[in-house]
């Protein structure tokens, strides 16, 4: 893999004179003591770290810790105090601003946590504003951004004003816009952070999809440890300014480099990386129309179930039958059981977290189906299978830690889906 | 304590000013007139009940039917009181000044919004201009400039331009700095960050001091009948004079009428528009 993004000894000083605080800095001083003494905060200290291309780097940390400030540097939103930002190898530092320009208009892009998008504009003259300002013709630009809302899932949204659609919404306005003049990096600053978390979730998947068509570089900043590790291929952690741990997400999870990262990792909730997949089972399933209410009552007494899945040939999930109806159905000479199927049911893909399952799994009366992208019918979770992942949990001594966190994200998940009834 | 001569100072150099900057200010002097005559006689030009068509469709097309009718009614009492004329020259006066104001005082605002130091140069001297009782600009104005419109036109334009400078600095300042960041993110130049982002989203802002700087020209050139400007004004001063309570009632009541159809045009134009335009 190569590097397309390569930042060395980063350092970003706020204030009046910043060149004054590199002797005290050498000389050991600490940021609060610097800041005391001269006035000037430190933004990034020393900094670096490369960005391959094609890979999703996240920036990690709390607020204050230097993040926004290092993806501005990127484009030059900040200027840097010291040190190189080499995009493709050429050093931004050392371009005219005609080359500035022409590197924001054609190479990066960003989305902004509030969007920014100008409220005056309709959705599409607002995916248009780079190639706009890039002086590409009216023709083509309308065609470009029409395809960047395609891509984004706004079709027939183009002519609403921004005001007009929800926090997720305006965000694929955002993320389309940065699409739009199809650049190699996308810078994105805590894109999703001002989402409600139902919608962030969804729009981490829609990222994680169009990243594995597009392939673009993404630099993408947030303070979520969980959004990090799902988004990331590598996550880099910043503390005070200073870059602590670079490494996959299993890197960080495992071998948290300092205490800091320790504490963060500890109250990861791993009931959002534990996915669907690896807690489902298998159940016995009839296939219909072959098998009928005879099979079906067998095979739930084998079992020792009161329900069964009945699949087509194909294997994609037709409905659930119940004990009492195949028994009725027996008795009333019926062999085609299709008709007499419970279809309001909850199915979910392989790869949803546990997290999202949980309040669904502890509330349904029937368990939950998982069912792949193609439709076809991969295995069940019930209450049973959560309950037993969350107090079976064997990872040494952590397991009261998930089980809080499971908890808590439950009443959360609980609470908002009481919010949206 | 000797009293510190201020007010002399200031005469002392308003007499120099007269004698050394005749040139320039004789050239302003056409300048004003250059735009005021033209206008007035264009707006005179029609026959009245025209001009109260056009108005009343303009009222209309921004505001709606209520506003319309109101121009319609307000417009033709006006022309029964025989008004007419006074009335088109007080609004060519206003629509000088008005321009003349915007002219200086838009560029002006992006300015101090922009700098600090413009901001803190400029903020003193519009509350200055601002809060020193109208009357006192028409001394130097006249002294500068004779009787008629053109003391009145710059009378008017010093008083009106405070809001227009405040607002449009107000305005691009308050544009939010994530709006900001994404118009030079995705590479504007200086002038299209201002053009394509900042000016638009300040729009409704800077129409707001557009709205007040009218209305606050409207009534300075009620006040400009003082030093022989044409208009409503002049018939207020006449009435004032001669003690004529129905005289000055009349022509108080073209000044609302006149004022009214202005303030709900151009407050309709400020507010962000709601069909979907390209």
């Amino acid at each position: 893999m190569e590097d397309l993004v390569r930042i060395e000894g980063l350092f970003k000083v706020f204030g009046h004179d910043p060149e004054r605080v590199f002797p005290l800095l050498d000389q050991g001083h600490t940021k609060a003591e610097i800041l005391e003494k001269t006035g000037c905060a430190i933004g990034i200290n020393n900094a670096s770290f490369t960005i391959q291309k094609g890979e999703t780097f996240v920036v990690m940390g709390l607020s204050g810790s230097g993040k926004s400030t290092v993806i501005r540097c990127l484009n030059r939103l900040i200027e840097p105090t010291r040190g190189v930002v080499e995009i493709n190898g050429a050093d931004i530092m050392k371009m005219s601003s005609e080359e500035l320009l022409q590197c924001r208009r054609k190479t990066m892009s960003m989305v902004f946590q509030h969007f920014g998008l100008l409220p005056q504009r309709t959705v599409v003259r607002n995916v248009e504003f780079g190639l706009e300002v890039a002086g590409i013709d009216p023709e083509e630009r309308r065609t470009k951004a029409m395809n960047a809302l395609e891509l984004v899932g706004l079709k027939g949204y183009e002519d609403q004003r921004p005001g007009e659609l929800s926090g997720g919404m305006q965000q694929r306005v955002g993320l389309a816009r940065a699409l739009a003049s199809d650049p190699e990096i996308l810078l994105m600053d805590e894109a999703f952070s001002a989402l409600d978390p139902l919608i962030r979730a969804n729009m981490q998947d829609e990222l994680l999809d169009l990243q594995a068509s597009m392939h673009k570089t993404i630099v993408f900043i947030t303070h979520d440890l969980d959004e990090a590790l799902k988004i990331g291929d590598r996550i880099a952690i910043m503390k005070d300014g200073e870059v602590v741990q670079i490494g996959t997400p299993e890197e960080i999870l495992t071998h948290p480099a300092d205490d800091y990262v320790k504490a963060f990792v500890q109250n990861v909730d791993k009931s959002k990386v534990i996915t669907a997949e690896a807690v489902m089972r298998k159940p016995q399933t009839i296939t219909v129309p072959k098998d009928g209410p005879h099979v079906a009552i067998r095979a739930m007494e084998k079992n020792n179930t009161s329900s069964i899945f009945a699949l087509d040939a194909d294997r994609k999930l037709q409905g659930l039958l119940t004990i009492d109806e195949a028994v009725r159905l027996e008795k009333e000479k019926v062999s085609d059981v299709r008709e007499h199927l419970m279809t309001d049911l909850y199915a979910a893909e392989p790869d949803t977290p546990m997290a999202d399952l949980l309040s669904r799994a502890t509330t349904a009366r029937y368990p939950i189906s998982i069912v792949d992208a193609q439709g076809r019918f991969r295995g069940i979770v019930d209450r049973a299978m959560v309950i037993g992942e969350v107090l079976g949990d064997d990872h040494e001594d952590t397991s009261t830690v998930h089980l809080e966190a499971l908890t808590e994200s439950q009443e959360i998940k609980m609470k908002q889906e009481a919010g949206h009834e | 304590m000797n009293k510190i001569e201020i007010g002399d100072k200031f005469s002392t150099m308003v007499d120099w000013m007269r004698d050394n900057w005749g040139g320039l200010f004789e050239a302003i002097h056409a300048g004003v007139e250059g735009i005021f005559i033209p206008l007035s006689s264009a707006l005179l030009f029609p026959h009245p009940l025209i001009m109260i068509s056009i108005f009343s469709l303009i009222a209309l097309w921004i505001c709606g039917r209520g506003v319309a009718i109101f121009t319609v009614l307000g417009m033709l009492l006006i022309h029964n009181l025989g008004f007419w004329e006074p009335t088109m020259d007080t609004l060519g006066l206003v629509t000088t000044a008005v321009m003349l104001a915007l002219l200086i005082g838009i560029p002006l605002g992006i300015w101090t919004a922009k700098s600090n130091m413009v901001q803190n140069t400029v903020r003193p001297i519009l509350d200055f201009m601002q809060t020193l009782p109208a009357f006192v600009y028409l001394i130097p104005a006249v002294l500068f400039f004779q009787l008629g419109e053109v003391p009145g036109v710059i009378a008017t334009l010093i008083f009106s331009l405070p809001p227009c400078v405040r607002f449009t600095g107000l305005g691009i300042r308050q544009v939010p700095s994530e709006i900001r960041e994404a118009a030079i993110s995705f590479g504007s130049s200086p002038s299209q960050l201002l053009f394509k982002a900042e000016i638009p989203v300040a729009l409704p802002t800077i129409m707001a001091g557009i709205n007040q700087t009218i209305m606050l020209a409207l009534s300075m050139v009620v006040i400009a009948g003082l030093i022989g400007a044409r208009g409503l004004g002049k018939i207020v001063v006449q009435a004032t004079q001669q003690m004529r309570t129905d005289l000055g009632f009349e022509a108080g009541i073209s000044i609302v009428i006149l004022a009214i159809f202005l303030d709900r045009v151009t407050q309709e134009l400020g507010k962000p528009s709601k069909k979907g335009s390209h």
